[in-house]
Parts: structure tokens; C-alpha cells; sequence
């Protein structure tokens, strides 16, 4: 199996001469099968080689992430794909320190079922360390495998040469030869070796800088950037026809006057799946709301009205024990019970799914912009019915999709409707109430938690218990698309599975970073999912991290201790104490403002998943207690990622991140009647806009040079909302535990009369 | 049925139904990537455009009212290779993270800074507020702003 | 929130021959009637902590009752510091700052000072004040009321902040005619209670009289901008918005019941009619807030102020004619297929959530197209607590002749009442009235 030759394997001494530093990345075993996309999804090609770092671990070829030409330029493959998150420059950035090449020199190809390696999902915050360590290692390889080739050719010890950053390999007298010359004399369809050394980072040209993302000059002066961009020739455009949400069907759908429509060249109907097709899109939208003139039913069973996420406690569950340690009985003089809860939350992407489909020469080609395209062509393979070879997807950048949005299944649909009009391209666009409505939402979840504090001001004893569907329902079988269930004959749906630590989804960062004495932490995982979900940017980690958070604080609170030097006293990670004294400091919390009814400050920390990026931050904020408006003046977030690739790529993440977060908090909520989703348009699912945005927001990144790359993309998502809702607690005295953090629900708990002042 | 319509200095004549809203005119006509559809109900603005210097939700203005209208979209403040100095000002502050509502912000925005070419914080939080950013740019939108708004000279236009 | 309208007549828009009707009528009751009162002695700012938090609680109810916040909340301020411009006819007028702050708000105000401003209409230093502050409404309040509403602002939060100096007609800035317009317009006592009425219809009078101040946008004004008492409820203008009649004349396609005026008042939208727009916004917002027994009575009250309100022809479903709206206003038809159709068009995402069709909607029943007009130029925003229906400006996409085209569309579709005569100008006047002073 192993095809290393001689040339490639390096000997000890040769890697200190190198002065390299060694980046040993070691996954525990459990780990292995969760090792892309965060365990979401399904597991991508069976490793090969263990010793492998990264992605290399399923692709160990050189030649399957590097190309060399002979004119230098490289061509480099990844299979990781442009959310938005940066990804694309940071990757990039990555090979281009490691093979030693200026950016420009790359053409970097991403997330293409035909083209690139099998990395997984793009997701869990895993594209660093997975695809990242990847890249960084092959990079490594060729470098050294050019490095060798030069060598041989002047006869010279390897370890005496350099590489100039520019394409070439340089020797001690200044002779150089180029990368093109070098690769032509070599193969890279070899393997790679797991300890070729990486450049040093105090020489490093790009890693570590903040290199200008190469996707933004197109996005800010109407350049194609996005799926919605594509225009094939002969394109059609494509609505599909449903009911206002997941679980309903239009009864007397008018498909007959639909395509009677001026421009509409078909109607496809397959079981309850219903599409108009026309020549410009405006025809398109006219003939999809004729067809939608109808009135609709439930086909799934009444939405929980009544108990919102409380619903979970009520249904079936599996226990799956996360912590269970025993410390020995400790004197408690102080015992906090409360439980917390959040609403289920729509992703919001601005741009509504699209996708493009081409169905040709027995083939169909996807354009997508799903986080998975190689889950995708073998899922909706099976749902066309074609060999997975036959399907190619190709990842297509479209808005933020946050988690699993409707990307997947506007593919999937956009696949059906090509398969029946072959050799026309289609464009299928879902609407904006269509994403709202049939999209997966983030689960609703709920926590009970009880916590106790000894006469020493320490936690005593840790109770946690999370309710939660799986996060994890991203189809990677056909029968995992809403529109499986919906043609004819159709696909059984995929059976709901948690995903297992370390990464968890339902319990992802229930169990504390924290050493704490005598843990109970339990997920109740709940098959049963009343509304469709699927997995949201952090996962269950936003509540969980939240319940934890709070609690902290209201012990912190009954012990008569500082909220910072309470968590310090429980946490030995050196690196969490680091974040959090950092943006202590940078918030200057030893001298911030104390509560007084309407300022208060509270901070928040998490490692996310406990193996990605550590975060810490803290708040200022500002009650109104006549409208029980929250105003955030001011936030300091410290960021531990590693070794940054691009350390304004991950502040742009943590900003968003923590914007995104507190309009969760303070006024997200999918809405329901029994019979649908009632959040269909800005109006009726408002979130955060200009006038509600922090004054202030600060992040430093942490410098780790040289440290394993940590996902950064998901950290700050939970600790913000912990830390809001710890500062309304300081500024008001009021704890608040069910999201969102409405004005109503402030000043409920406020009470009218409040003196401004109330009594600590 | 044909039209005719001035969109950045240059008029076009397009085969589109009068009501058809200008964002599919702008992005299926004419081939214009800039103008989005993010929900087309006038809620969220990336399909924000600039009619008459005013910026307007092209996805409800159907084609039969702009008229003799001039219609301006990003692409007509600068190219890749000569940006206008809000352009600019975006790719600085590298104000965009999946950038779909991006060309609306920079549209609504220039239509301030055409307007009042030094508003202060308060006044360009009031402006953008029509506008929806969902992954959370609105920082560093409104540094790009500030560093047209708050140079020295006039900064509206290129 | 509050402002004056004119009656409508061409001759009195002529601002100088209204100016001299005015002054003339206010000189006369000057000249009879004292105009000096005199100054409550200034009072250390009362301890928050003195008064009794159910009295806070109960004042606090009553504030969003009056809508006390409305007005005397600027733009982006801070809440109840005032400064906030009122466009009148005869000027702008800026509120004031109603925090218990010493010197620029009501910190040195004693609960008499208080009680006398609201019934009075007067400060504290003895001047007259505008009757911006609809104080012939608020006449009516009961003292043990006001001294409630009185402990809920002494215990909000001062803030420091005096408003703009008011931009009025040169001789109507004198304060001493304001005790003329009050010896005309501001008549004492308590609203009575009727015995043949039930508890909660003389609860509602009490509240839409007094504190409600709804007369303020529902009854027609006269030149000197006092109430027309023998009109009550006939309909009225505000902030530019056409304030429909409240009385039979009410021109709703369906009856409005006290259900539905309860749903209405209280989530900012009525499925048998359709959302609170323009001023009644911030009215409905407020209400959503308050005692759900207190809304019932409100309901209880304008519903029988509008007996006798005939809904036409008794056709049971909501009129909607495309074809003959079409034929009536071609170019309306293609701008509301590009424009309005994505929400108010068969088959639309709003009309699948159960949002009421526009055949309901009394902005276009309405015999004045101020209101639509409005609505067309400058949206909606959701009316309660952020969330709900949400319609996006027209101002600056439409002309005065495309909106006129739209709306003489939908008056044809979803109406079969005669069309609205000189609409471009009508738009003309509320595009006018839409810009802030």
C-alpha cells in the first residue's frame, strides 16, 4: 500500500537541520471516525494512513492536493469549501507558506467531486485543522521532495539549501533552479510522510499576516461570485410549488393555469413535488403563484404549540451519560437549581438557496453551494437513481448558510427537475418564505442544571442535563431530502443519530473544560423531532454553553465571588486561563462598572467542543427599563486559535460570530401555530440591525506560533449569549434563562414599578 | 414587449414585461451581478439599487416605473481595477465575510454619502438600517463608511 | 403622535387668512379671561423610593394608556426626555422632557404641579402650555390616576436634556392667547358615567376620553385647531395620516366588533381588516402592554361609537376585481403586478399566513386617500414589539403620478365604491406632509 520511495523518507537529523518545527497533531482515537466536518455528516473514505495528519489520514497522495507545472504556477486542491468564512484565503495562505509560494502563483481549487480530495463536510470548524494540517503537511511534502530533487542535481546535502519564496530553490552560492525545472525530474503521486518539516514561523512571508481575502474585490464591484451568478446557456428557471412550511402539501395546487403562463415550458410533478419551469425567471415567480393558490394541509403531526421546547421532555429519549465522576461527598452550603432553554432558530441567510443543475450524456452535474458536496453526489445519486461516478457536484459559493440551510435540498430538487428536462440547464431558486419555511431549523433545547457550592466558595457537586434532537441530520442518503419523502416512489427519511464525543452535537460542550468535583452531565437525545432540524452554527454548544455560563455566575454570585476569579479557580487549561485573563484585562474588568439597575457587565468563556478555539469575552451593556431594550456598548473577546493563518480572517469570524449570537439572544424565535411555521419574512423572524449593533466590538487574537491550527469559525458563538445574559443579570439583578432576551421578557422579570436602584 | 433604460450612463432596450421588477431586468437582462434577491418583499435590501441617485429596493420597483429614470448599480460607482473610494474603502476594511448583502450596503450607503458626504456614527446606523446583514459584518461596514465619510475632502463618488 | 388638522377647505389652507381667523377668535377670549396663573413653588426632587411600587406600577400602566412616551420620546432618544418635533399647522412644537430631572425635566414639580399641567394646562411656572399636550383630554383623568402616573415618571431615570426652542407663527408663540383657545376648548369635570351602559363600556369611556386621547386624531379640528365636540369621532388628521371616522361613518368592509377592535389594539393587526399603521403604530404598541381588561373596555367603547356603521352591500367574501381594476387603471395594474403583488398578490407568502386581503383593508374603503397614500410612501414597520407586518417604502421608487395609478388600481380591484377624484395631487400633498420639520 505504501508507495513512499527512498527519496521521500527523512531521517531525524535532516528534520532538526531543517529547523523546522515539528507540528505533531494527534487525534485520540475516538476521534478518528469523527475526524471531518465535526463528526456531522457521514464518515468520508476509511483512513489509509493513521500516522497522516489532517485529511492526508484519506489522502495521502501529494499529487491529489499539489500540482506543479512547468512554468512553476501551482494548482492546489482542497476539499474544503467557501462559506464566506475566509476559508478559501486562509487555506491558501496556509500552501502558500508551506510550498514557499506567493499567493499568486496558486490557483486553488475547491470542494469539486471530481477534482478534489474527500475532506467531508465543511463544518464543526474542522476546515483548519483538518484541511489545514492537510495542506500544511503536503506542502511541507513537495517542498522537501523539490527541495531533494535540487539537491541531487548540485550534489549537495538538502539540509543546506533554501527556498527563496518566489518558486525556487536556492543554494549556498546563489544558484537557484525553479519549481517547474524541480517538479518536471519528480513525481508527486506518492504518499506523503507524516514529519516533513514545516517552515519556521518567524520566517513565515504569509501565515500569520493578514492577507486580503481574494473573493472580496469581485463581491464589492458586481463581479460572479455566487451560485445565483451562473448563467449557462440555454438556462431555465425553476420554482418549486409547496405549502407555506415542512410537513404541509397544497391541496388544489393550480397547475393546469400554471402552465398555461406566458415563458413556462413544463410543470414537473413527481408524488407531492411540484415545480414550475420557465425561460426568465420573472415567469418563473408569476406561474409559482398561480400554482400557489390553493389552500393547504398538515401531513405531519401539530406543531408544539403549547410547550416550545419543553415538548422534548415529554417525548422519547435516550440517555447518553456524558460525564459521571464521583469525588466523594463534599459539604454543600449552597445548592442552585434552574433550568435554561432556547427557542428553535432559522438560519437567516440573506441569499435564499439556489442551485444549478445540468443533467447530460447520462450524467447530472450539481452546482452547490452545500457544505457537502461529496455526501451530496452519492446521496442524490441515489435519489435519481444514476451511479455515484455519474454525479458530479460542484461547490458553488451562495450566501452564509451558518449549518445546514436549504442548500442541500434545493440541490437535490434542482437534480430531479434536471433529470426530467436533460440537456437544459436549470436554476432552481427557493423563495424567501420557502427558506424560512422548509429549511432545517436549529433545535430548540432545553437544560436543567444543579450545582452546588461548598463552604470554600468552590463547586461542590455538577448536575447537567440536556434535552435535544440530533443536530445531525444532513442527508447522506437519498432519503435524507425533504423531497425523498415527497416523489414518488420516495426514500424512507434517515434515521436521527446523535454525534458521538468529543465532538457531541445535543451535548456538545456540556461537559466542563472546568475541573469540577462529582459531574452528572446527561443528554436525554430525543429521536422524535416536532420541527425539522438540522445543525446551526455551533450546535447544541450555544445552550449548553449558555446554561453553564449562567450558572457560574449565579454561584459566583451566592459564593461571593468575582465572576473571573470563580471561573479561574475552577479551570487549569493554561491556555482558557490565558483568554480569559486577556480579555479581562482588555475589558479592564477589575475596574469595571458595577451593576446599578441599568449598566451591568458580564463575561463568558468556552473552549468550543473542547478541542477548537478558546474564546473569552466580556460585555458592557446598557437596560432600558422603560422598553427593557438591551444596548451593548462595548465587547473584548480573546481568541485562542493556534497558529493563526489569517489572524484578521479569524477577528472578522469572532465579530460575526458574536453579532450573530446576540441576536439569538435578544429576539430570535421560529414562531408556529399547530398547523405551520409562522416566521416566513424579515418582519415576522426580525433580527440584529445597524441600530441595535454593539458600540464597541474588540478581539484579539491570540499570537500561538506555530501551535496546531484550532476551528475558530463557531468559538464565540456561545460564550456571547452567556455573557449578555450575565450582564443584564449585574445590571438589573434579574436572571434571565429562556431565549431570546426580549424587551417583553426584561421588563416582565423587571416589574413595572422597579425602582432604579434596587437593593444588591 | 421591449423597454428602454438608462443603467449607468448607458440605455438599453430589454425584451422584459413592464412589471417585471428591476432586479431580474439589472440581473437576467442585462447580465448585472451586483443586485441580489434576498427575499422580494423590500425587507432585507440586497437588491438595493440607486434610481435617480435615491436608493430604492429594485426587487418591488417594476420596470414600467423607472421610466427616464437613470438607474445606478455597484457596478457603475467601479470596476475590479478602479474601484470608487467606498469600493475601496470595503476591500480595506475587508468588509465582507459570505458578502451577498455587500453591494446593497455599498449602494445604500453611497446614496448617504452622495447626499450628506459627512454624516456622523449616528446618522449612517439610521441610514444602513433598511439594510440586513446576517453574518455580522456590520463593524467593519461601518468603518468602510466612516473612512469616506470622515476623510478630509469630499468623499462622496469616486 | 398628536397634531393638528384643519377641516378641510381650500380657503382656509390660505396660512394668512387662517392666521388672522385665529387670532382673532384667541384675542376675544383673551381679553375676557385671565391669563395669568401663577407659579407652584419648585419642590426638592421626591426619592424614588417614597412611593409605593403598585402605585409606580399602576402609573405605569397609564402611560402607555396616554402614550405619554410617544410624544415625548425623540427619534432615537432617550425615553420621556422630550424633544421630539410635533409638525402643526401652526409651527413645530418640540415636547418636553417629562424625566425627573431638576432643571431641564419635571424634578421640581409637586404632584399639584402635576395634576394642574395635565388638567389645566399649565406649567409649573404658571405659563400656558400648548394644547399639543391634549390637556382637554386629559382634563378628564381622576386625580388618584394622576398622581399615579405622576409616581411612575418621578422615578425614571433624570436625564438632562432641554428641548429645542419651538418654531411657532410669530404672534401664536405668545402663551397668553392659549388662554382664550382654553376658555373655548377645555371644559373641566369628569366624564360621565352612563348607568344605562355597562361597567366596562363607561370603563372605556373613561379611557378613551381622558387618557386615550383618541379624539385627538379622530375628530375633525376647527381653524383655531379645538376639537369639533358636535363631530366627535367623524375623523381627523395626524402626523399626515388620515385618521379614519370612529363614528356610523366608519368606512371598514367589515363590522368592527369589539373581538376584533380588542385583536386589533392589541397585536397590531386585525385579521378582518389589516395592520396599524402610521401613528397607530406606536398606539398599538403601547396597548399590547397594558391590563387585557382595559383594552376590552376601549373596544367595548369605539365599537359602540360606531352603531349604525353600515359594511355596503353585504357581500360576505372581500371584493377583488382584477379584471375591471385592470381595464379601470392599466398602468396601476402593472405596477401593482412588479410593486405590491410579491406580498398583496393571489398566492403571495403574507396571504398564505392568513394576512388579510386588501379588499379588508379601510385605508382604501376610506372616502379620503390620505391614509393609503401614506402607507404606500412610507411603509410599515411591525407594530408590536418588533415583530409582525413589515412593508417597505414607496417614496422614493414611485412618482406622485405611479403611486396615484396604484392606488386608483386598488380602489377599483378591491373597492366597488366611485374612485377617489385629484389623486395625484392628494399624493402630491401627503408625500408634503411625510417630511419632517
Amino acid at each position: 500500500m505504501s508507495r513512499v520511495d527512498q527519496a521521500t523518507t527523512v531521517n531525524r537529523r535532516q528534520l532538526l537541520a531543517g529547523g523546522g518545527l515539528l507540528v505533531a497533531f494527534s487525534l485520540s482515537a475516538p476521534g478518528l471516525a469523527q475526524l471531518a466536518g465535526g463528526g456531522e455528516g457521514s464518515a468520508p473514505p476509511k483512513p489509509v494512513r493513521l500516522d497522516l495528519p489532517g485529511s492526508l489520514k484519506t489522502n495521502p497522495e501529494l499529487d491529489a492536493w499539489i500540482r506543479i507545472a512547468p512554468d512553476g504556477q501551482a494548482t492546489v486542491f482542497s476539499g474544503k469549501a467557501e462559506l464566506g468564512q475566509g476559508i478559501s484565503t486562509a487555506l491558501l495562505q496556509v500552501i502558500a507558506e508551506e510550498l514557499d509560494l506567493p499567493p499568486a502563483a496558486i490557483t486553488f481549487i475547491t470542494a469539486d467531486t471530481a477534482r478534489t480530495p474527500d475532506e467531508g463536510l465543511t463544518a464543526g470548524s474542522h476546515s483548519m485543522m483538518d484541511g489545514g494540517t492537510a495542506l500544511a503537511n503536503a506542502g511541507a511534502n513537495v517542498r522537501l521532495l523539490l527541495t531533494r530533487a535540487a539537491a541531487e542535481h548540485w550534489h549537495l546535502d538538502p539540509g543546506l539549501l533554501t527556498t527563496s519564496g518566489e518558486g525556487h530553490v536556492t543554494a549556498p552560492d546563489g544558484r537557484r533552479l525553479g519549481y517547474g525545472d524541480l517538479a518536471a525530474r519528480l513525481s508527486l503521486h506518492v504518499e506523503a510522510v507524516a514529519h516533513a518539516p514545516r517552515r519556521d514561523p518567524r520566517s513565515y512571508r504569509t501565515m500569520g499576516r493578514n492577507l486580503p481575502r481574494v473573493d472580496i474585490p469581485a463581491k464589492v464591484t458586481g463581479g460572479a461570485a455566487y451560485v445565483q451568478d451562473m448563467r449557462l446557456p440555454g438556462m431555465l428557471h425553476a420554482r418549486v410549488v409547496r405549502g407555506p412550511s415542512f410537513g404541509t402539501h397544497l391541496v388544489a395546487p393550480q397547475l393546469a393555469a400554471a402552465r398555461a403562463m406566458p415563458g413556462v415550458v413544463a410543470v414537473i410533478r413527481n408524488g407531492a413535488f411540484m415545480a414550475v419551469v420557465a425561460r426568465k425567471e420573472w415567469q418563473a415567480i408569476a406561474a409559482m403563484r398561480v400554482a400557489q393558490q390553493s389552500d393547504y394541509v398538515r401531513t405531519a403531526p401539530p406543531l408544539p404549540v403549547e410547550d416550545g421546547p419543553h415538548r422534548l421532555q415529554k417525548l422519547a429519549a435516550r440517555e447518553i451519560i456524558v460525564e459521571a465522576t464521583r469525588d466523594g461527598d463534599r459539604p454543600r452550603s449552597q445548592t442552585i437549581r434552574a433550568s435554561y432553554s432556547r427557542p428553535w432558530y432559522s438560519h437567516g441567510s440573506i441569499g435564499p438557496s439556489c442551485a444549478v443543475a445540468l443533467a447530460k450524456d447520462g450524467g447530472l452535474t450539481l452546482w452547490s453551494h452545500s457544505q457537502g458536496v461529496f455526501d451530496m453526489h452519492r446521496a442524490v445519486a441515489e435519489l435519481v437513481g444514476l451511479p455515484p461516478e455519474k454525479v458530479r457536484c460542484i461547490h458553488t459559493p451562495s450566501a452564509g448558510c451558518y449549518g445546514q440551510n436549504g442548500a442541500d435540498d434545493v440541490t437535490a430538487e434542482a437534480g430531479i427537475i434536471a433529470m426530467a428536462l436533460p440537456g437544459q440547464p436549470i436554476r432552481l431558486q427557493w423563495m424567501r418564505e420557502q427558506e424560512f419555511g422548509w429549511e432545517p431549523c436549529g433545535c430548540g433545547m432545553v437544560t436543567e442544571v444543579e450545582a452546588s457550592i461548598g463552604p470554600d466558595g468552590k463547586i461542590a457537586q455538577w448536575t447537567f442535563e440536556v434535552w435535544s434532537n440530533s443536530h445531525n441530520n444532513r442527508p447522506v442518503k437519498a432519503g435524507g431530502y425533504a423531497v425523498a419523502q415527497e416523489i414518488v416512489p420516495g426514500f424512507a427519511p434517515q434515521t436521527p443519530a446523535p454525534i458521538p464525543m468529543p465532538e457531541g452535537d445535543g451535548d456538545r460542550n456540556a461537559n466542563p473544560l472546568y475541573v469540577f468535583p462529582n459531574m452528572d452531565v446527561r443528554y436525554h437525545f430525543v429521536p422524535d423531532m416536532p420541527l425539522r432540524v438540522s445543525a446551526l452554527r455551533s450546535l447544541g454548544a450555544h445552550l449548553n454553553i449558555f446554561s453553564m455560563e449562567s450558572m457560574l455566575d449565579e454561584l459566583a454570585l451566592a459564593a461571593r465571588v468575582d465572576p473571573l476569579a470563580f471561573r479561574l479557580a475552577h479551570m487549569e487549561d493554561t491556555r482558557a486561563r490565558a483568554v480569559m485573563s486577556e480579555a479581562a484585562r482588555r475589558f479592564d474588568w477589575a475596574q469595571r462598572p458595577r451593576g446599578d439597575g441599568r449598566r451591568g457587565c458580564g463575561m463568558a468563556f468556552a473552549r468550543y467542543k473542547n478541542i477548537g478555539a478558546y474564546c473569552a469575552l466580556a460585555m458592557e451593556i446598557e437596560v432600558d427599563r422603560e422598553t427593557g431594550a438591551i444596548t451593548v456598548h462595548r465587547v473584548n473577546a480573546a481568541v485562542d486559535a493556534g497558529q493563526p493563518a489569517s489572524p484578521d480572517g479569524i477577528a472578522n469570524q469572532v465579530e460575526g460570530g458574536i453579532i450573530q449570537s446576540l441576536s439569538w439572544a435578544t429576539r430570535e424565535a421560529v414562531t408556529f401555530d399547530t398547523s405551520r411555521r409562522t416566521s416566513f419574512d424579515w418582519g415576522t423572524y426580525p433580527i440584529l440591525r445597524f441600530r441595535d449593533i454593539p458600540g464597541v466590538i474588540d478581539v484579539h487574537v491570540m499570537d500561538r506560533p506555530g501551535q496546531p491550527f484550532l476551528g475558530a469559525g463557531e468559538t464565540a458563538q456561545a460564550p456571547a449569549s452567556a455573557a449578555l445574559a450575565n450582564a443584564l443579570a449585574d445590571a438589573t439583578g434579574v436572571r434571565l434563562r429562556d431565549m431570546p432576551l426580549t424587551p417583553a421578557a426584561v421588563l416582565a422579570a423587571l416589574g413595572p414599578g422597579a425602582i432604579p436602584n434596587p437593593a444588591p | 414587449m421591449t423597454t428602454t433604460l438608462t443603467v449607468n450612463g448607458t440605455t438599453h432596450t430589454v425584451d422584459a414585461t413592464p412589471d417585471t421588477p428591476l432586479l431580474y431586468v439589472l440581473r437576467d437582462d442585462l447580465g448585472l451581478n451586483g443586485a441580489k434577491y434576498g427575499c422580494g418583499l423590500g425587507q432585507c435590501g440586497a437588491c438595493t439599487v440607486q434610481l435617480d441617485g435615491k436608493a430604492v429596493f429594485s426587487c418591488v420597483t417594476p420596470l414600467a416605473a423607472v421610466g427616464d429614470r437613470s438607474v445606478r448599480t455597484v457596478e457603475g460607482l467601479g470596476t475590479i481595477d478602479r474601484m470608487s473610494a467606498l469600493q475601496q474603502a470595503f476591500c480595506d476594511e475587508q468588509a465582507a465575510q459570505c458578502g451577498y448583502c455587500i453591494a446593497g450596503m455599498i449602494m445604500r450607503a453611497q446614496a448617504l454619502l452622495d447626499a450628506n458626504p459627512h454624516p456622523d456614527d449616528a446618522q449612517i446606523r439610521a441610514h444602513m438600517q433598511t439594510n440586513l446583514c446576517r453574518c455580522g459584518t456590520h463593524m467593519r461596514i461601518l468603518r468602510a463608511i466612516h473612512r469616506v465619510a470622515d476623510a478630509p475632502t469630499a468623499g462622496a463618488g469616486r | 403622535m398628536r397634531a393638528f388638522g384643519g377641516t378641510v377647505s381650500g380657503l382656509m389652507q390660505k396660512r394668512s387668512v387662517r392666521l388672522a381667523a385665529i387670532i382673532a377668535v384667541l384675542a376675544a377670549g383673551g381679553a375676557l379671561a385671565s391669563t395669568w396663573r401663577p407659579a407652584i413653588a419648585p419642590i426638592a426632587s421626591p426619592e424614588p423610593a417614597s412611593f409605593p411600587a403598585q402605585v409606580v406600577a399602576r402609573g405605569a400602566v397609564l402611560a402607555k394608556l396616554g402614550d405619554c412616551a410617544v410624544c415625548h420620546t425623540a427619534d432615537g432618544g432617550r425615553p420621556l426626555a422630550g424633544a421630539r418635533p410635533l409638525a402643526t399647522p401652526f409651527g413645530t412644537l418640540y415636547s418636553d422632557n417629562l424625566t425627573p430631572d431638576p432643571e431641564t425635566g419635571i424634578g421640581q414639580w409637586s404632584a399639584a404641579a402635576f395634576r394642574r399641567a395635565m388638567k389645566d394646562g399649565v406649567a409649573r411656572d404658571g405659563s400656558h402650555l400648548y394644547p399639543a399636550l391634549p390637556y382637554e383630554h386629559f382634563t378628564h383623568v381622576a386625580d388618584a390616576d394622576l398622581d399615579a402616573l405622576y409616581a411612575y415618571l418621578m422615578t425614571r431615570a433624570p436625564v438632562h436634556q432641554a428641548a429645542p426652542a419651538n418654531r411657532l407663527i410669530p404672534p401664536l408663540g405668545f402663551r397668553p392667547l392659549l388662554a382664550g383657545w382654553k376658555l373655548l376648548f377645555l371644559h373641566h369635570g369628569p366624564v360621565p358615567v352612563d348607568p344605562a351602559r355597562s361597567a366596562q363600556w363607561n370603563r372605556g369611556a373613561y379611557l378613551v376620553e381622558g387618557l386615550g386621547h383618541c379624539g385627538g386624531c379622530h375628530t375633525p379640528r376647527n381653524l383655531a385647531g379645538g376639537e369639533e365636540g358636535w363631530h366627535a369621532y367623524a375623523g381627523g388628521l395626524a402626523e399626515g395620516w388620515h385618521a379614519p371616522a370612529l363614528d356610523a361613518a366608519n368606512p371598514a368592509a367589515r363590522r368592527w366588533t369589539p373581538d376584533a377592535l380588542y385583536t386589533y389594539l392589541r397585536t397590531g393587526i386585525s385579521p378582518d381588516h389589516s395592520a396599524a399603521a402610521g401613528p397607530m403604530g406606536p398606539v398599538t404598541e403601547s396597548l399590547s402592554t397594558v391590563p387585557d381588561a382595559d383594552v376590552r373596555a376601549i373596544a367595548t367603547y369605539i365599537a359602540a361609537r360606531m352603531a349604525g356603521h353600515e359594511t355596503g352591500d353585504g357581500t360576505p367574501r372581500p371584493i377583488d376585481a382584477p379584471a375591471r381594476a385592470a381595464a379601470v387603471a392599466p398602468a396601476g395594474a402593472v405596477l401593482f403586478a412588479g410593486a405590491c403583488a410579491g406580498c398583496h398578490g393571489s398566492g403571495a407568502p403574507m396571504l398564505a399566513q392568513g394576512r388579510p386581503q386588501l379588499g379588508l383593508a379601510s385605508s382604501l374603503t376610506d372616502p379620503d386617500p390620505t391614509s393609503a397614500s401614506q402607507a404606500v410612501l412610507r411603509g410599515i414597520e411591525p407594530p408590536v414589539a418588533g415583530r409582525g407586518p413589515k412593508m417597505p417604502p414607496f417614496a422614493d421608487s414611485l412618482t406622485d403620478a405611479q403611486v396615484a395609478e396604484v392606488l386608483a388600481y386598488v380602489r377599483a380591484r378591491y373597492t366597488n365604491l366611485p374612485a377617489w377624484t385629484g389623486l395625484a395631487q392628494r399624493v402630491r400633498a401627503a408625500r408634503k406632509e411625510s417630511a419632517q420639520p
